[in-house]
């Protein structure tokens, strides 16, 4: 039987949407407050879904003290406490939640190998809330 | 194509041990879970199913029969209960979130009449939840 299993995780970091392509008055019509030069910040709320077999051994599709440390050294460490805008991650794109989400779900996809992952939400604040799911669609 | 999902909780406790596994074992794969005094969880259930809108009631399903079947065929077996001893599923079978998903989806599948069972969601913590969507 093939199951999925979501844990959800918290993290705080800052960061400032400004595209330098754009003009300042550009970057303000389109970005708004967030466009405020000295950057702000979010408690960010991460859910990884993951999906697979749930193995009759042990009635788990993986172990959850794995899931968490693989987020835990690669997501929480990583950004936790950070400001976006400085780390090499964003050094080419702009740290809107889409794209910290296509990030995170890019990182996990590579270091966390013992279930599929089906999709990674995260949420910005109690107001919205962004998915990814590798570019396809994933189910309601 | 219209989804429609139903909430409700319930309160159980369990643990995690597989017989065939040593002591040492059971304790590596299920850490604290693996207590033999069991502990205890406030369950969510969410239960999610799909149909077409009737044009005469505007419905894809009627509530209050959906809200029976749930008590009848989920919350009183599982409410206020010990997994491991007092549910059938779970004499032989540990009782993971994810096996609980599955359980629930077995009791409810064929039990409903007009729409059709899309999605078990149980929350074992706020943090923590399993979906099941019938899939082998």
């Amino acid at each position: 039987m093939k199951a999925h299993l979501t844990r959800r995780y918290m993290f705080s970091a800052s960061h400032r949407l400004h595209c330098e392509g754009l003009s300042e008055d550009e970057n303000r019509a389109i970005y708004g407050k967030c466009n405020n030069p000295y950057g702000h910040g979010h408690n960010y709320a991460l859910e990884v879904t993951v999906s697979g077999q749930v193995d009759s051994q042990t009635g788990m599709i993986c172990n959850l003290v794995d899931l968490d440390a693989a987020v835990r050294c690669e997501i929480i460490d990583r950004f936790d406490h950070e400001n976006l805008n400085v780390r090499q991650e964003f050094e080419a794109a702009v740290p809107t939640t889409e794209n910290l989400s296509e990030v995170i779900f890019n990182i996990l996809k590579q270091s966390f190998t013992a279930a599929h992952l089906e999709k990674v939400r995260l949420e910005e604040t109690m107001m919205n809330s962004f998915e990814y799911a590798g570019g396809v669609e994933s189910q309601p | 194509m219209v989804y429609l999902t139903r909430k409700c909780e319930f309160s159980a406790s369990h643990y995690y041990h597989n017989p065939e596994f040593t002591a040492e074992e059971n304790q590596r794969m299920f850490g604290k879970c693996a207590n033999l005094n069991g502990h205890g969880h406030n369950y969510t259930l969410e239960v999610t199913v799909k149909g077409d809108v009737d044009p005469r009631t505007g419905f894809v399903v009627d509530l209050k029969e959906l809200k029976e079947i749930l008590n009848r065929e989920v919350i009183e077996v599982l409410d206020h209960r010990h997994l491991n001893k007092e549910v059938p599923e779970f004499l032989a079978q540990i009782p993971t979130t994810e096996n609980l998903a599955i359980a629930i989806w077995v009791r409810l599948q064929n039990k409903l009449k007009v729409a059709k069972l899309h999605r078990v969601r149980v929350y074992e913590l706020p943090d923590l939840f399993v979906d099941f969507y019938g899939e082998a």
